[in-house]
């Protein structure tokens, strides 16, 4: 799921940033790993993009059939009962 | 003369009429639960004792267990149980003594889910550090839904949030809140739920030292953060929980960070990478210039191939200093795109410029750089073809004159019996002219 790419991409672009400044590395394997880095921050910042501002609610229908739909302040009144 | 039947009757009516309802302190012992679902017991002080009887209907309003030896403060009515001639206590009521029902309660199960190891440390799951969607379980007329809401919003603009709607005091509160945490786990696609209501008395936070709801927390999949009144107030849903907030609004500053930072990091991050690289190629030119002074060195003991060492190592020089300006002109716009990027205004803007700004980086940066790097290898190689010792390596000699040291390009330059000198990949030959033939070609 995205939240754990999210973490795993933010923690090998840390861990590049390490790499590349213990400054060990040859010029070539440097780039490579450069790229790497630049090409996760651009995901990274995808992944932020791409995620939506949503509030929902998790209903259940006569039926008992779950469903979502969008969340508003007039929820206030659907309070289920027991 | 009564018979037995008549005179009991008597003493019954007599005790009836005469403990109609009246309130008793005693320990209880000798404890018996049959089937029939009624609850015999005896109270006893140091002295004496006496029977009571607990029927199903008011045994089960009982909120707590009762035990052998616990001081309880009973209410009820005296009467007579005829077959067998003994008085007994009818219960109505039963409350431990010192402590109320509810905190024993409390206590009992706590112990008995303890002994469960359901609130072990190593049962405790990790709340994620980036989660997309949190669930949250909560009422939604109570003060948390709209705390939670605030502080989600303020801290990640862009979450997604997805509330099970309970009722979180009073009958079935329980039911309905364990229901939801089992609801939001088959949803799929929750990474973390907040379970939680606003502050109460401890009868209004009840439902959630329900067993039904700290068996549900436990089986949730999906970590939980439970958040339930105020710093002060805890329930068995904070024991089990694989992590209690004091509040609702703690709980939404406990499962997501501040969307800010985490841009703040990510440009740090990819500044940071650019200035290692730029770092690295200036050493790396370093060392490519000490390797251009060597190569240069030949020059003095080849002097006829020096110009045109030296044209290409002009235009190698210059190749190097353009890649490498062109290589910071790079990574120094690319900081500066980043420099200005406000995550909330370019997330609501489509973050147009930072694709823009990635495909430069990867394109120019990687690609060009790799081209550049390619055509500085070609050049390379085309310089050591030219080097003259590279020729002479292939089996040519340079001719040169004794003493003066010109280089001989054509017969006619010499004449017969002049000394001349050749030059070989090793070493040096002394020899003389024995023939001159001006008229071939090569």
């Amino acid at each position: 799921m995205a939240a754990v790419k999210f973490e795993q991409a933010m923690a090998r672009l840390e861990a590049i940033v390490g790499e590349l400044e213990k400054n060990d590395l040859p010029l070539d394997e440097s780039l490579k790993i450069f790229e790497e880095g630049i090409r996760l921050s651009k995901n990274c910042l995808k992944i932020l993009e791409e995620a939506e501002h949503k509030v929902e609610v998790l209903v259940q229908d006569k039926n008992g059939k779950k469903r979502i739909h969008a969340y508003s302040s007039d929820d206030a009144a659907d309070e289920p009962s027991s | 003369m009564f018979t037995v039947s008549e005179l009991t009757g008597l003493l019954r009516v007599s005790i009836e009429e005469q403990f109609p309802d009246f309130w008793l302190e005693g320990e209880l012992s000798n404890l018996r639960a049959p089937g029939s679902g009624h609850v015999y017991c005896t109270l006893k002080d140091r002295t004496s004792q006496i029977r009571a009887v607990l029927f199903r209907s008011s045994a089960v309003r009982l909120r707590f267990a009762l035990q052998e030896g616990l001081q309880v403060i009973v209410r009820g009515r005296l009467t007579v149980y005829e077959p067998r001639g003994e008085y007994q206590i009818v219960l109505d009521t039963v409350e431990p003594k010192g402590v109320g029902a509810l905190q024993l309660a409390f206590e009992q199960l706590k112990e008995r889910l303890a002994a469960e190891g359901l609130f072990d440390q190593d049962r405790k799951k990790p709340i994620p550090v980036f989660p997309r969607t949190v669930g949250v379980v909560t009422s939604l007329t109570g003060a948390a839904i709209r705390d939670i809401l605030a502080v989600l919003r303020r801290r990640w603009p862009t979450l997604h949030i997805l509330i099970a709607p309970v009722q979180v005091q009073g009958e079935g509160a329980g039911r309905q809140i364990a229901q939801a945490l089992a609801d939001l786990n088959d949803w799929g696609s929750v990474d973390v739920i907040i379970v939680g209501r606003g502050g109460g008395s401890l009868e209004d936070l009840w439902s959630f030292n329900e067993e039904n709801v700290v068996r549900a927390i436990a089986a949730s999949h999906v970590p939980v953060v439970s958040a339930v009144g105020h710093e002060i107030d805890v329930t068995l849903a904070d024991f089990v929980a694989d992590l209690r907030a004091p509040t609702p609004s703690a709980a939404a500053e406990a499962v997501v960070p501040v969307l800010t930072d985490i841009v703040e990091r990510l440009r740090e991050l990819t500044v940071r990478t650019g200035q290692v690289m730029l770092r690295h190629c200036a050493f790396e030119r370093q060392r490519l210039d000490a390797g251009i002074r060597g190569v240069t060195d030949v020059r003095f003991h080849l002097q006829e191939a020096a110009q045109r060492t030296d044209d290409t190592v002009d235009r190698l020089r210059e190749l190097v200093q353009q890649l490498l300006t062109f290589a910071r002109e790079q990574v120094h716009k690319a900081q500066r795109d980043l420099s200005g990027l406000n995550p909330i205004l370019t997330i609501k803007q489509g973050l147009a410029t930072v694709p823009q700004f990635s495909k430069r980086l990867e394109g120019q940066m990687g690609v060009r750089l790799a081209q550049h790097r390619h055509r500085t290898h070609a050049m390379l190689a085309q310089l050591n073809t030219l080097s003259p010792l590279a020729i002479l390596g292939r089996g040519y000699s340079i001719l040169h004159t004794v003493p003066a040291g010109q280089i001989v390009r054509q017969a006619s330059d010499v004449e017969v019996g002049q000394e001349l000198e050749a030059q070989l990949s090793r070493g040096r030959l002394s020899c003389k002219v024995m023939r001159v033939c001006d008229n071939s070609t090569v």
